[in-house]
Formats: structure tokens, C-alpha cells, sequence
């Protein structure tokens, strides 16, 4: 769905993303997670093929170029902040999106309009932000994408309306079985929707993995301070916390099976406790070998 | 990913999830001690079809993978079946455990929790215990992988020291 080989991008002299290799395979909701300047947006444009690369290569769907025809097609695309134009009434945006698309489900996006309750006459620019949001999603759906690209759709959005926006989406996952990709810097909704988790990090991949393979991939040892030091030693954890009498190593784990060091208790990791345990130390990563990698 | 399809018998679907996002249980898991425990009160017999995963996407905002793994694991705990085309229904019922059984395992709780008291734990550690005890029990019965090396007793140690 997304290969990534080597990609890089720079704006003058600052390296927004640079070797990023990926591979995510297709009929997954993919969350891309990191700090603001991390790197998203330029891997979503690169994708969607509003910004070529500087370096290395990228491809979407069954290998096509970003930005050609085909891929055009099958992309649907929702950047931040759901732009639209304001002054338009609801149906004048569809019959705008219905001319400027190849393939065009009409019924599905006059019925989605309907049961959203969103006013048919209404200037765009009257609606709550929670609506446009729904009215973009819509119009992005009713192309009938493979693929569905959203760069942070919930950033502006209520609580409400994140619920109903991400209920409309994953709605459209399950009837059509398209795959996601979406942008965020909310961890802590993520665990219900994605099943599939990139994180970046100044502009480096840093995670990419199946989400219940990275949490049955990591876990937390908790035990005493003194012995913190041989454990971290013996375990090589992703990140240390240590207080005067207890230490929290955050480690990979191979499984249930995989032995705890005595007197250290082993619990499950959530993963918000994961993303963010990653982004505060830049230099570690979890990421598939090598051989999973695409070749050039 | 194969979906159900909507249901066109008509009527609510006989029970409604919720999710509790604090509780640390994953979210397929609650879908599916929900099922149980709505069998268990009788909210749910025989025949009955849950709600279709396109419902239940749409009403928890979650990933249509989670319900079907849902709904997955209830098969494969023999409470429900899935239809082709159809959708998933309740098949079978939990074993009722019988008082007399109940009983002998309350006594025998009743003499842990002595040997507990008097090795110093107070209520909070007890709980504490116990849930970690369970979660390891539940996990090794999901994944289906042998229960190895006791690690509730581990924290046990643990902690008291």
C-alpha cells in the first residue's frame, strides 16, 4: 500500500525527512505519530504527490508513482484543517467534487450527507468545524479510494465530533474495506482505531510495526533501584525510570514466556506508555529488520 | 476483510457495547466478557444475533479489526457461530458452576487469604496480587501458550520485601 525506500526530503538547507524505509502493507488503519516538525505532513505530501522527493523513492498502492493518474484515483486525500471553499453551499461541493473526480459514488455520499443531518443549503463556512471536518471525509470517501490519506483530521475537532468523525471512518473501513492513513499528535485515541503504528521523530522513522506486535513486543519491569543497573545492562531497555528505591524499564520482550529478572515484576505496556517512551529518546528504535525492507 | 451484512430482520440487536478506556483491558477482550457476562445475565440466549461489526464500529468509533477478532475469540470459545453472509450469532451457553463447587472454592480463597493476612499483606496488596495473578491467567488463556513460571507469586515476594 505504502513502500518507502531510502525517502528523503529537503526544504533548503533542513532535511524534513530523510531515510525513511517502509513498508506498510495494505488493509490496515494506519496512525503516523510524532511531535509537530516531525515530519508527517512531508510524508503525507509525499504520498498524495503534492512534493517530490529530494532522495530514494516512494510508491503507493501496487507500486504506482505518487501524483500519476492511477494513483490520483485511488487516493483520497484530506489535508489539515479539511480545507473546502467556505462560500460554497454543501451541494455545490459535492457537484464541484463530483466533476473533479474520475470515479464518483453519488448515492453513497447524498446518503452519507442525510444521515449526518448535515444542511444541504448551508455555506460551508456555516458549518462547525466537526461538520466540515464530516463533509471532507465524505467527499474523500465517496471517490472510493483504496486508500484514504488524512493529515490530522481530529487536530481541531471536539470531542464529540472526534468520536463522530472517527465513527464515520472506521463505518467506511468496515462496509468498503479501505485502507487508512492518518495523521496525529493525539496518542491517546489511537489504541481504538489504528492497528498499525509509524512514529517519527525529527524527521527519522523511529517505529513502525503492527500495534498488538509492538505491545506484545515490549513490557515494563518494575523492581528495586539497586538492581536497576545490571538489569538495564543484561536488557538493553528502550527507557529507564529510576527513583530512589524502585527503577521502571521499559524492555522488548519476546513474549509471555520471556524470563523476569528476580525480584522485577513484568506488566503489559499501553501504547500511549509506548509512543511516548520512544519520542523522548530519539536515538532508539523498533523497527523491522532489514530483510523486511523494499528493495531500491 | 469480510464484513457481515447488515441485518434486515428488523429490531435492535439484543445488546449494546460500551468501552471502558481506563480499565486497561483490551478493547476486543471487553467486547467479549461483555457477551459472557450479558449470557451469563440472560440478556442473551440461544440463537440471538449480535450486533453486526458495522454497528459496532459505527457506535464505538473502533477498528473494524477488534470486533471481528471479538467475535473471533467468542467462536472459539464455543458461544457463538458466524454465518457467512449473516453475521454472528449466540451459540451455546457458559457453564453454570454449581453451588456446591462454588462453595469449595470460596473455602479454599478464604485459606489464601489467611496465609496472605498473616504473611503481612493488607487488602490493597491482596488486590493487587490477585489482579496480577489474574491478568497473567487470562493472558496465557488467550494466547493459548502453557502458564510456565508463576509470576504471581513472584510479585508476591516483590512486593513484601
Amino acid at each position: 500500500m505504502l513502500e518507502a525506500c531510502n525517502l528523503g526530503r529537503r526544504y533548503r538547507r533542513t532535511w524534513a525527512l530523510r531515510e525513511c524505509s517502509l513498508t506498510v502493507p495494505a488493509g490496515h488503519v494506519v496512525a503516523l505519530v510524532g511531535p509537530n516538525g516531525a515530519g508527517k505532513t512531508t510524508l503525507l505530501h509525499l504520498a498524495v504527490g503534492l512534493t517530490a522527493a529530494t532522495k530514494g523513492t516512494i510508491r503507493v498502492l501496487d507500486g504506482l508513482q505518487p501524483g500519476c493518474a492511477d494513483a490520483l484515483a485511488g487516493i483520497g486525500f484530506v489535508a489539515q484543517d479539511a480545507p473546502l471553499y467556505r462560500h460554497l453551499s454543501v451541494t455545490d461541493t459535492l457537484h464541484l467534487a463530483r466533476n473533479l473526480n474520475r470515479s464518483w459514488d453519488a448515492q453513497a455520499a447524498t446518503s452519507r450527507i442525510a444521515s449526518l443531518g448535515l444542511p444541504p443549503g448551508k455555506k460551508v463556512g456555516a458549518l462547525s468545524g466537526g461538520q466540515q471536518a464530516q463533509l471532507a471525509l465524505t467527499i474523500a470517501l465517496a471517490k472510493r479510494p483504496q486508500l484514504l490519506i488524512l493529515d490530522e483530521p481530529l487536530a481541531r475537532l471536539d470531542p464529540l465530533a472526534r468520536h463522530e468523525f472517527m465513527s464515520l471512518l472506521m463505518a467506511a473501513v468496515a462496509e468498503d474495506g479501505l485502507s487508512v492513513i492518518f495523521s496525529s499528535h493525539v496518542v491517546a485515541e489511537l489504541e481504538r482505531v489504528a492497528d498499525y503504528l509509524v512514529v517519527l521523530n525529527g524527521g527519522r522513522l523511529q517505529v513502525a510495526g503492527e500495534v498488538d506486535d509492538l505491545l506484545a513486543g515490549h513490557r515494563v519491569l518494575t523492581g528495586p533501584a539497586d538492581l536497576a543497573t545490571a538489569a538495564k545492562a543484561q536488557l538493553n531497555p528502550v527507557r529507564t525510570s529510576v527513583a530512589g528505591a524502585q527503577a521502571h524499564l521499559l524492555c522488548r520482550t519476546s513474549g509471555p514466556g520471556d524470563p523476569v529478572p528476580l525480584d522485577f515484576i513484568a506488566q503489559p505496556v499501553s501504547l500511549e506508555e509506548l509512543v511516548l517512551a520512544y519520542l523522548r529518546d530519539p536515538s532508539v528504535a523498533a523497527l523491522p529488520g532489514p530483510e523486511m525492507a523494499v528493495p531500491a | 476483510m469480510t464484513i457481515d451484512k447488515q441485518s434486515k430482520q428488523g429490531g435492535a440487536p439484543p445488546i449494546v457495547f460500551r468501552l471502558d478506556a481506563a480499565s486497561g483491558v483490551p478493547t476486543y477482550l471487553q467486547l467479549v466478557q461483555q457477551v459472557e457476562q450479558a449470557l451469563r445475565l440472560g440478556y442473551l440466549s440461544q440463537g440471538d444475533q449480535l450486533p453486526t461489526v458495522k454497528d459496532v464500529v459505527a457506535a464505538l468509533a473502533i477498528n473494524p479489526n477488534t470486533v471481528l477478532k471479538a467475535y473471533r475469540e467468542l467462536e472459539h470459545r464455543g458461544l457463538a457461530v458466524g454465518r457467512p453472509g449473516q453475521g454472528t450469532f449466540i451459540e451455546g451457553t457458559l457453564r453454570h458452576v454449581g453451588i456446591a463447587e462454588q462453595n469449595s472454592l470460596r473455602k479454599a480463597l478464604v485459606a489464601w487469604l489467611q496465609s496472605a493476612d498473616s504473611a503481612g499483606l493488607d487488602e490493597d496488596g491482596i488486590v493487587a496480587i490477585f489482579h496480577s495473578a489474574l491478568r497473567d491467567f487470562r493472558e496465557h488463556r488467550v494466547t493459548g501458550r502453557p502458564a510456565g513460571r508463576n509470576r504471581g507469586a513472584e510479585t508476591g515476594t516483590g512486593q513484601v520485601a
